[in-house]
């Protein structure tokens, strides 16, 4: 269809991806609970969207798969065809193909036509009766085409009685006719009641026409296109032969002239107008004609209804608009907070009423801050949404049985951190299914419930997100995780640990506790991934588990990417960032407790472990005589515990981060920059960088454990 | 410069109907389902001069929509027109039963859009 169009063809696909979705949710339900017919209504409603929206942009191929959908959920709906686990099963496949087509419609890309076509013959089959292909082709346009000059057509016309009620205004209808060519008429006035029965606003007439034409009889057709099936309508052809035999075989009955007197007046009026077209210049023409401001401007001037109509919308912005308004709002908070430390330095008598415009200033900021944030917050939903459907077919394929249940979907968190908090997410479910719950018979013998229950949860919890998994299945095997991390070598043999040190070692690179590797979480490979890019993201992820009777996956996130709550850090002259949700204590470091081994480097005992020591100056080259290291900030990275030594601990703030790949390169150790209040920049840390810089430094010593 | 409601639950569509309308110079108003658009003609008095619909939706589909607003004394004789695919001969029937003065058959391109709105706001 028309390429002007393409400038929506991103909402369509947004659009068009929330209804897949809607339609996949709500399939998994119905599932469980086939008796809500809203559900059904739902599913056909998206199906119908999907398939309207399609046609309308140009996807016709999109349109004639969802159409078929539609036509399934049309016969579901009504009853004729119940919902079978086989036919959800065939319907949520369907979902999968229109997804398909809709990413590939996007990419501009290709699908894979034959997966489609396998799909749409299968839900033909289902059909009651045959199908009715919708045509996708563009209508004809008005009187396009013409056929030969001059053609003679008879037209019976008698409106629908509520004609004036539904705005068909039988003249106006007239008037287009004798447009397309020359129209001479005859009323028919047999219906027109007695005059003190008489409604101003019911249509009694009917017309006898004639019109001679060079339009063909679609375009008159068109004419009477909305009133076609309501009102009698015979348009016929006379050709020569019927003119010869005199008569025309008009199909319905026209009735003498002869009325009763009252009626009169009226009739004469209405038929006089109806004559008047007749003598109007007969030049046929399109029908489009833009309606200029030949009506007195009637602005809908209720501020009411303007405010209803926006009561439930939103607007869809692209992510890169929002994010250079973030950027900006954070320049405003830099520059508010100079302004405020400069502020502070002038006389209060000279400058009390520029502090109170400053403090309005700090105050305003913030919400706007604030609000902007607040901007990029979507709900968990959407990566929640897709776990139902994820576990339906997997455990179907396991063969087990897992039930879902999810809480605090609605919780919000950073765009960003929600897509990339998916594929983490999606594999710790799987997790669950695959290595959690057990086979139906197994959880029987155990005396469980055959059905095993996933609970997924999201909260917020001091600036973070918590996001939980928790099975009640098989939970995790503590010495067999001991074990087969001894056999691995990341377990000295005399060596004891604590059980949260041997949950976390299901994170380490290449470790598996399943004896059968199956397809579906595949060679244990992805734990550690797992845990790289949830640290990634600035946030952890821990196990607790009851060996028999589940585990719990805990994530940790920061909500936002693009502040953080930071540990301000004094070295030396410098000062740095730690974010707040790496660090576990902070503690005056006692000399007592540390000790140097050769081959680790520094030790600090610290309750009942040891962890490295980390002189940040000697790391960063920042040695200088003033340094105090007297300090120690305990930070849990991705090889555990490691004591940071700084001189001092100053303000915890909030600060606004600000990309150094974009603006100078990467640099090892550091996750970017940020400008205090008082203009200086620094540096927030990144504790998995640190961490891995200094046990490469270490290894200049010896070897690393 | 004519008024005209369009009711649909669909963003694209609405988007694409208002801006196409919009651009041609027309006063649009949109609402997402029948409810709203019922809401926002009830409040105003001299009503839109044409109602475009939409027929599934949400809450108040587009039969009901057109039912409704027959009631109301100032849309009692406003041109209302109902969007529905062409499969759908029963919609069309079930729209003109309500009240309905025609309908746009879907799917449809700005053009087609511009010249039904011309032609039925002409015959007003």
């Amino acid at each position: 269809m028309s390429d002007d169009l393409s400038e929506f063809h991103d909402v369509f696909f947004e659009e068009a991806e929330d209804l897949v979705e809607t339609m996949e949710a709500e399939l998994l339900e119905l599932l469980n609970d086939a008796s809500d017919p809203e559900r059904i209504n739902t599913i056909f409603r998206a199906a119908h969207s999907i398939k309207g929206g399609s046609a309308t942009f140009g996807f016709a191929h999109i349109a004639g798969f969802t159409h078929v959908m539609e036509t399934l959920m049309d016969e579901i709906r009504e009853g004729s065809k119940t919902p079978t686990p086989d036919l959800v099963d065939l319907l949520l496949k369907s979902t999968d193909g229109v997804r398909a087509m809709i990413a590939a419609a996007k990419a501009k890309d290709s699908y894979d036509e034959a997966i489609i076509a396998t799909l749409k013959s299968e839900l033909e089959k289902r059909l009651g009766s045959g199908t009715d292909v919708p045509h996708t082709q563009d209508s004809p346009i008005p009187g396009a085409a013409k056929a030969a000059s001059g053609t003679h057509w008879k037209i019976q016309f008698r409106p629908a009685a509520d004609s004036f009620r539904t705005a068909n205004d039988p003249l106006a209808i007239l008037q287009e006719l004798s447009k397309l060519g020359t129209l001479s008429s005859r009323a028919l006035l047999d219906e027109l009641p007695d005059l003190t029965q008489y409604r101003f606003d019911e249509q009694y007439l009917g017309w006898h026409l004639d019109l001679h034409t060079d339009c063909d009889e679609a375009a008159i057709h068109e004419i009477f296109d909305w009133l076609d099936e309501t009102s009698v309508v015979a348009i016929e052809r006379v050709t020569d032969a019927s003119m010869a035999a005199g008569q025309s075989t008009a199909v319905a009955t026209p009735v003498p002239v002869a009325q009763p007197a009252p009626a009169l007046i009226a009739a004469t009026i209405v038929a006089e107008a109806a004559a008047e077209p007749q003598t109007a210049p007969s030049a046929p023409s399109p029908i489009v004609s833009p309606v200029q401001d030949s009506a007195p401007a009637r602005k809908n001037t209720d501020p009411d209804a303007k405010a209803k109509s926006s009561q439930n919308t939103s607007i869809r912005v692209g992510t890169e608009k929002i994010d250079k308004l973030i950027n900006l709002v954070g320049e405003l908070v830099i520059t508010q907070s100079m302004l405020t430390e400069e502020g502070e330095k002038l006389p209060a008598e000279l400058a009390e009423s520029l502090k109170e415009g400053l403090a309005q200033l700090q105050r305003y900021t913030r919400e706007l801050q604030e609000s902007v944030m607040q901007i990029r917050m979507v709900p968990i939903s959407t990566v929640f949404n897709r776990m139902p459907r994820m576990i339906h077919d997997l455990s179907a394929k396991l063969g087990k049985k897992v039930d879902l249940k999810m809480v605090g979907e609605q919780t919000e968190l950073d765009k960003t951190v929600m897509e990339s908090i998916g594929d983490p997410l999606n594999h710790l479910v799987r997790n669950a299914v695959d290595h959690g719950i057990e086979m139906p018979d197994v959880r029987r013998e155990k005396g469980k419930s055959e059905t095993g229950e996933i609970l997924l949860s999201a909260c917020h919890e001091s600036g973070n997100i918590v996001i939980q998994i928790t099975d009640n299945g098989g939970g995790i095997n503590r010495d067999k995780v001991l074990a087969k991390g001894r056999a691995a070598g990341l377990v000295g043999a005399d060596e004891i640990l604590a059980d949260a040190a041997i949950y976390d070692l299901l994170f380490q690179p290449g470790f598996s506790t399943a004896d059968q590797v199956s397809d579906v979480s595949g060679r244990g490979v992805g734990m550690d991934v797992v845990r790289r890019n949830i640290q990634a993201l600035g946030g952890s992820v821990e196990v607790s588990s009851i060996y028999g009777e589940g585990s719990i996956f805990t994530i940790r996130l920061p909500l936002t990417l693009a502040i953080v709550d930071g540990q301000i850090v004094k070295l030396g002259q410098h000062v740095f960032v730690i974010p707040l949700i790496s660090i576990v204590e902070s503690i005056q470091l006692d000399r007592k407790q540390v000790s140097s081994l050769a081959a680790r480097g520094e030790l600090y005992r610290l309750r009942d472990e040891y962890i490295p020591i980390v002189r940040l100056s000697q790391l960063f080259s920042l040695s200088d005589p003033s340094n105090q290291e007297q300090l120690m900030v305990v930070v849990e990275s991705d090889q555990g515990k490691v004591g940071l030594l700084v001189d001092d601990l100053l303000a915890q703030q909030q600060v606004v981060i600000k990309s150094m790949e974009s603006n100078f390169r990467k640099v090892d150790g550091i996750a970017g920059a940020t400008i205090l209040g008082n203009g200086r920049v620094a540096l927030i840390m990144d504790i998995n960088g640190v961490a891995a810089l200094a046990r490469t430094s270490r290894n200049g010593f010896g070897q690393a454990a | 410069m004519h008024s005209i409601l369009i009711v649909d639950d669909s963003v694209s569509m609405r988007q694409m109907v208002g801006y196409t309308l919009k651009s041609s110079g027309f006063d649009v108003t949109a609402a997402e389902d029948g409810d709203i658009a019922l809401n926002i003609a009830r409040d105003n008095p001299t009503g839109f001069d044409l109602v475009i619909t939409d027929v599934n939706m949400p809450n108040m589909d587009g039969i009901s929509l057109v039912r409704e607003l027959r009631q109301l004394p100032q849309f009692q004789y406003k041109p209302i027109l109902v969007l529905t695919t062409e499969s759908s001969t029963e919609k069309k029937m079930q729209g003109k039963a309500a009240g309905a003065t025609g309908w746009i058959v879907k799917p449809f391109n700005p053009d087609q859009l511009i010249a039904t709105v011309a032609r039925v706001l002409d015959r007003t």
